[in-house]
């Protein structure tokens, strides 16, 4: 019983810390989501010449943000998890894959919707988009490999070797507006002369950006503690089935 | 370095007796290839257009095809666990078996490529950068399968998953592949879609076999 206690000395402060942090980000969730809504949809300006279509920017630029951040995170927890072999890093990066993904989606399904209206085109196969998707399928196989493998430890070792040879794409796709002359719009608010864009839409933005941080963070913590729980549930299982 | 070649001799060897899997790969990249003038119509403009692609698509489904074989066979009869208690390091023993993999299976891709991009109305410039950006690209292909073979060693039905997550990574040497044919056939400069290529090639050379060592280890541990 020693090696269990000191195996989930860890798991359980991290479980602790997550239940006092919980609640304070699923309020901010809420506030930050109204709030984002409120001043993207109705008080921000529309466009000279994009009209309302603009408005689709809050949602689909911050999507876009945390599908590289999330993959970026998970990077970070499976290289940790292949190197301390630390179990909660391992359930972090498994916990954060189906996040990552839907925002990614979202990402992709919004950019169709505005682009239909401003290019004249759903899809266009140009450096940005493509790579995205290709994000998308990275994070399809992180999640297959999860599933393919019974024993879940080396599930999540192979995972981890998967993520960290995908994140060379990472870096892709946040240069590709820079790297070629592509039909999206190269890199406006993080630039290294500050935002370009003007503060009545900046606001909104980084508002959005904020809600999608703290969404993502409640949801994530949700998965971790269940992904531990269910983790536990099993090894009691195994030792009454030993007895 | 002897045990390297020994294990490349040996690769190759049961390549060629085996002989099947080389001419079907082989069989399997020509009967691709043609589906594609006739699923499009024959016109000669049309085939040019999309020839490069064609060849450079058909070329890597068909080395995924061969992939999933990559360990497979020696870690089903226990030869990969003797293989990595012996003195060669597990990433050279990697790179052994990728040389083997792309000697015995992408080779004769690259040698049967000028052909077909004959038939496929290429011109004769277009032809040439085709087979050498295949020849300085595709051993990326078996570099970065080789990790996802690791990978799907132990697995059952490892090759859907294999094709899942190694096809997303083949999209940058296709697309500049691509590009340097396309390059020649307009008249172009074509070095520095090669350069790209070439530096693709490097940058796996060093980092798959650790990725893939990695894997191997875990999968045998």
């Amino acid at each position: 019983m020693a090696i269990d206690l000191h195996r989930y000395a860890n798991p359980a402060r991290f479980l602790r810390i997550m239940g006092a942090i919980f609640p304070w980000v699923a309020i901010s969730t809420a506030v930050l989501l109204i709030a984002g809504l409120y001043l993207g949809l109705f008080v921000s300006p529309e466009d000279y010449q994009q009209g309302d279509t603009v408005r689709i920017m809050f949602i689909h630029v911050p999507a876009a943000w945390m599908a590289l951040s999330i993959y970026t995170m998970m990077a970070i927890s499976s290289a940790v998890g292949l190197i301390w072999k630390h179990p909660v890093a391992d359930l972090s990066a498994k916990a954060a894959a189906p996040i990552g993904a839907c925002f990614t989606f979202l990402a992709l399904v919004t950019g169709a919707l505005w682009g239909q209206p401003m290019w004249g085109t759903y899809w266009v196969w140009d450096a940005r988009l493509t790579s995205v998707l290709i994000l998308f399928f990275l994070y399809l196989g992180y999640m297959a490999i999860w599933e393919s493998f019974d024993d879940p430890s080396k599930a999540a070792k192979a995972a981890a070797i998967l993520v960290l040879v995908g994140v060379i794409n990472i870096p892709i796709i946040k240069f590709s507006v820079d790297w070629w002359n592509t039909l999206h719009q190269p890199a406006s608010v993080a630039t290294m002369d500050g935002p370009k864009i003007h503060s009545s839409i900046l606001i909104p933005l980084l508002v959005m950006a904020a809600a999608y941080m703290s969404l993502f963070m409640s949801l994530f913590i949700v998965r971790v503690k269940s992904e531990i729980l269910a983790r536990r549930l099993r090894l009691l299982q195994m030792n009454k089935l030993q007895e | 370095m002897s045990a390297f070649y020994a294990l490349l001799k040996r690769d190759l060897r049961l390549a060629y007796r085996q002989g099947s899997a080389v001419t079907l790969t082989l069989a399997f990249f020509i009967i691709a290839v043609t589906l594609f003038p006739l699923g499009v119509g024959p016109e000669l403009a049309v085939l040019a257009r999309i020839g490069p692609g064609v060849l450079w698509v058909g070329a890597l489904l068909s080395c995924l095809l061969t992939l999933d074989r990559l360990y497979q066979a020696d870690y089903e009869d226990g030869t990969l666990e003797q293989l990595m208690k012996g003195p060669l390091p597990l990433e050279l023993m990697v790179l052994a078996k990728v040389a083997a993999h792309w000697i015995s299976s992408v080779l004769p891709l690259i040698l049967i490529a000028p052909v077909l991009a004959i038939t496929f109305n290429i011109v004769a410039d277009g032809i040439w950068v085709l087979v050498l950006s295949l020849l300085i690209g595709s051993p990326v292909l078996s570099l970065i399968g080789s990790i996802g073979a690791a990978l799907t060693v132990a697995m059952r039905r490892g090759g859907v998953l294999l094709s899942l997550m190694i096809l997303p990574l083949y999209i940058p040497v296709l697309i500049f592949g691509v590009a340097a044919v396309e390059a020649a056939i307009s008249l172009l400069a074509i070095s520095p879609h090669l350069m790209l290529l070439g530096g693709l090639t490097l940058g796996a050379l060093v980092l798959c076999p650790f990725a893939s060592a990695a894997a191997l280890r875990l999968a045998v541990e």
